[in-house]
């Protein structure tokens, strides 16, 4: 049973269609890339499932159930893009106010909160207070009020942001981790490389729809040119007559770039390769990135050239 | 438990818990007091204390001028102005007054009064006065009549001003007014300051974008509940402190005056030695005091105070939530909200010498002005002030306003803590308050 099912979701705003007939599910254990430049709906989508807003249309169903966003949002953990803490309140009381606003008791709270803080080595910012954090420190631990209270769903709005390579990668481990203890994990971010490396299942949204769902690997295939790359043994300068069934992007002595005419197969275009005496020691299928296809899909669109300049 | 409480919690802990709360709440009464005690310190003592010599030739005086505040008298023999004047050069004397010997009683002769640095308005009142004294009563003697033939023309009637129902006698109304005028103007500070406090705290989780990490485990409104509640529990317990701390000083103050030495707490001008005669009169201050019904007064100032802070507070909530990070959008958001307050006071002092005046039983009626007007009506007692009809009307009239206020506020502030960029119109707030989900 998947945990979540998003069906036909609108919300029309008096200027904009923000969310227009989305539909998608996640299942358990699941990493979720949810895509889209700035401006496509992403924040109200998000909105709509932590029972910050309502959809106008369409159904939310949670775990088999229709939204409650009363009970069910003690079972969801969201760190917003634009991160926030109480800057003079105490660490320590601030992990545990906000495990407790999630419904755990006093006890309970405590014990998650001391748990989680040694699991990231922050037991010794207890009495210190979010204006004397750094910015990573402090990203440390709105990711561990977002999950202390274990979550089903937890939502994450770029959560790389803002943290060095070391951290990153913890933070990235524990995603790893949650997920493969059931909880679902949506990830919405603009950092394509990440993505690749981190979500199962991806969907893109543009002006409200949803234009692009599927694992990352079948968008790839699905998106796929042809393009390959073939690297030489040894330099050379005279290339086989394509006659029509390759294009080349770029070459030097060393190596060709070049897309395949439909029904030319990869065999064929070694064949020639290798009757003209070229010394190969690789050939390699060149799947778009991400990165190619968004800019592909959502190119054209206004929003979408200040979403370029921001991947740039 | 219930999520609005834990919130509550930690808007009341979090702000006792802070220095500043211990240091406001014990030094601004403090800083007050001293404040008034310093002025009127200052106003009853003047200057130094002043000497005068008086050269009394023709023995008008017989040696005896009373000494008046900071002026002093000593009588002198010198018989010429000379010698007088080279005396304040040595500053033995601040001034003199020369009487020659000729100086006729009846006659409007003039007395000069010679000084080396300038007298202050006060104290040329004050020597003026014990001349005057001095020598009106020398003209009676001229003219045969004695001072007491002149104290029964010059008595005064008793009057005494009584209600139509026997109370509201005398002093006590005077009391009465004070009192109404004192406990409207603290629900008029209370309104003032815990409002704002509701406002920076909305404003601070909106600045540091906190507000969206918990609305998604809390209802709007039940923050805002919570941040109400507990923002509301801290001016409670501020006021509880102040009430304690008033009661031990106003013990300790006479039990301090009778262990004093009474004589050195006379020369304190106009502080101790008032104080100790307002003590002789203390049972007429029972009086006045128990001729106000605390019993009724007390419980109704708690049922404004809560209701008023309520109503305002959610208001207040609603334009903390719409402003940004700049504080001057605040201030214009808030001055419909303020002007209501001040109109309140406006009428109050209306109200405390007139309290079934039309403008006072509006006030007192209509739920944004009635926490502070109704108090100035209620000090008068029912039915001098006013009936219980009206503060039944008015109570449910506050009741019925602020869950309005607060259902109103409570839509604005879920839009708001969530829009950032420019500052919306009133417009906008209007059509989040009535627009549906």
């Amino acid at each position: 049973m998947n945990i979540l099912e998003v069906q036909n979701l609108k919300k029309y705003y008096a200027t904009q269609k923000a969310v227009d007939d989305i539909s998608f599910s996640l299942a358990p254990g699941s990493i979720f890339g949810l895509l889209g430049p700035n401006g496509a709906g992403k924040t109200t989508l998000i909105r709509m499932l932590t029972g910050i807003t309502y959809p106008d249309e369409g159904q939310i169903v949670f775990n088999g159930r229709p939204f409650d966003p009363v009970n069910d949002i003690l079972k969801i953990g969201y760190m917003p893009e634009e991160r926030g803490l109480y800057k003079k309140m105490k660490i320590g009381d601030q992990a545990l106010y906000l495990a407790r606003l999630k419904g755990l008791s006093k006890l309970e709270a405590m014990e998650k909160v001391k748990e989680w803080f040694e699991r990231f080595d922050m037991q010794s910012w207890w009495n210190k207070k979010v204006e004397d954090l750094s910015k990573g420190m402090s990203q440390k631990l709105q990711f561990v009020t977002t999950v202390l209270h274990e979550p089903k769903l937890i939502i994450l709005d770029e959560p790389f942001s803002g943290l060095d390579p070391v951290n990153a990668n913890l933070i990235k481990d524990e995603i790893f981790r949650l997920a493969k203890n059931g909880a679902s994990i949506i990830f919405s971010t603009h950092r394509m490389e990440q993505v690749e490396e981190i979500c199962d299942h991806i969907i893109l949204v543009n002006k409200g729809q949803k234009i692009l769902d599927g694992t990352v690997k079948a968008v790839k295939q699905q998106f796929k040119e042809n393009f390959f790359r073939i690297g030489f043994g040894t330099a050379t300068d005279k290339l086989p007559e394509a006659n029509g069934s390759y294009d080349i992007i770029a070459s030097n002595n060393y190596g060709v770039d070049l897309i395949l005419k439909e029904g030319t197969t990869p065999n064929q275009v070694l064949q020639l390769f290798i009757n003209e005496g070229i010394q190969i020691n690789s050939f390699q299928e060149k799947l778009p990135s991400l990165n190619d296809i968004f800019i592909r899909l959502v190119g054209n669109t206004a929003t979408a050239r200040q979403f370029q300049n921001i991947i740039a | 438990m219930n999520k609005t409480w834990i919130v509550a919690q930690r808007e009341f802990s979090s702000r006792v818990k802070k220095k500043t709360f211990l240091l406001s709440t014990i030094l601004l009464p403090l800083v007050i007091f001293a404040f008034y005690a310093f002025m009127i310190y200052f106003s009853v003592q003047g200057n130094d204390d002043l000497n005068i010599a008086v050269a009394d030739n023709a023995n008008l005086f017989n040696g005896k001028l009373e000494a008046k505040g900071d002026v002093d008298f000593t009588f002198v023999k010198d018989k010429d102005t000379a010698s007088l004047n080279r005396q304040i050069e040595k500053k033995a004397f601040n001034g003199y007054i020369f009487i020659p010997a000729s100086y006729n009683v009846l006659s409007a002769d003039t007395l000069s009064i010679v000084y080396g640095k300038t007298i202050g308005v006060i104290s040329q009142e004050r020597i003026k006065s014990a001349i005057n004294k001095q020598l009106e009563q020398k003209r009676l003697l001229a003219l045969n009549i004695t001072q007491s033939q002149l104290d029964s023309a010059q008595n005064r009637a008793q009057i005494e001003f009584q209600s139509v129902t026997g109370k509201g006698k005398g002093d006590k109304s005077k009391f009465a007014e004070a009192v109404g005028f004192i406990s409207g103007f603290l629900i008029y500070i209370v309104l003032f300051i815990y409002g704002t406090m509701v406002m920076r705290g909305v404003m601070e989780e909106k600045v540091n974008r906190i507000a969206e990490v918990i609305i998604s485990s809390v209802k709007p409104f039940q923050l805002m509940m919570g941040k109400i509640t507990g923002i509301g529990a801290v001016g409670l317990v501020q006021f509880l402190i102040w009430i304690v701390l008033g009661i031990i000083t106003m013990t300790l103050i006479p039990l301090l005056m009778q262990g004093g030495d009474p004589a050195a707490a006379q020369n304190i001008p106009g502080g101790a030695g008032a104080m100790a005669t307002a003590s002789q009169n203390t049972s007429g201050l029972a009086a006045v005091v128990g001729g106000i019904n605390w019993a009724l007064l007390l419980p109704c100032f708690l049922f404004y105070f809560l209701g008023g802070y309520l109503l305002y507070s959610s208001l207040f909530a609603a334009v903390g939530s719409a402003v940004n990070e700049d504080p001057q959008d605040a201030q214009s958001l808030t001055l419909p909200i303020i002007m209501p307050i001040i109109f309140g006071i406006v009428i109050m002092t209306k109200a405390v010498n007139n309290p079934y005046s039309g403008l006072s039983v509006f006030g007192s009626l209509f739920p944004l002005t009635s926490p502070i007007v109704m108090m100035a009506r209620i000090a008068h007692g029912i039915p001098d002030g006013v009936t219980v009809w009206e503060l039944i009307l008015s109570m449910v009239f506050l009741i019925v306003g602020f869950i309005g206020t607060t259902w109103l506020a409570g839509k604005i502030y879920r839009t708001g803590i969530l829009m950032y960029g420019k500052k919306p119109t009133w417009k906008e707030m209007w059509k989040w308050a009535f627009r549906k989900a």
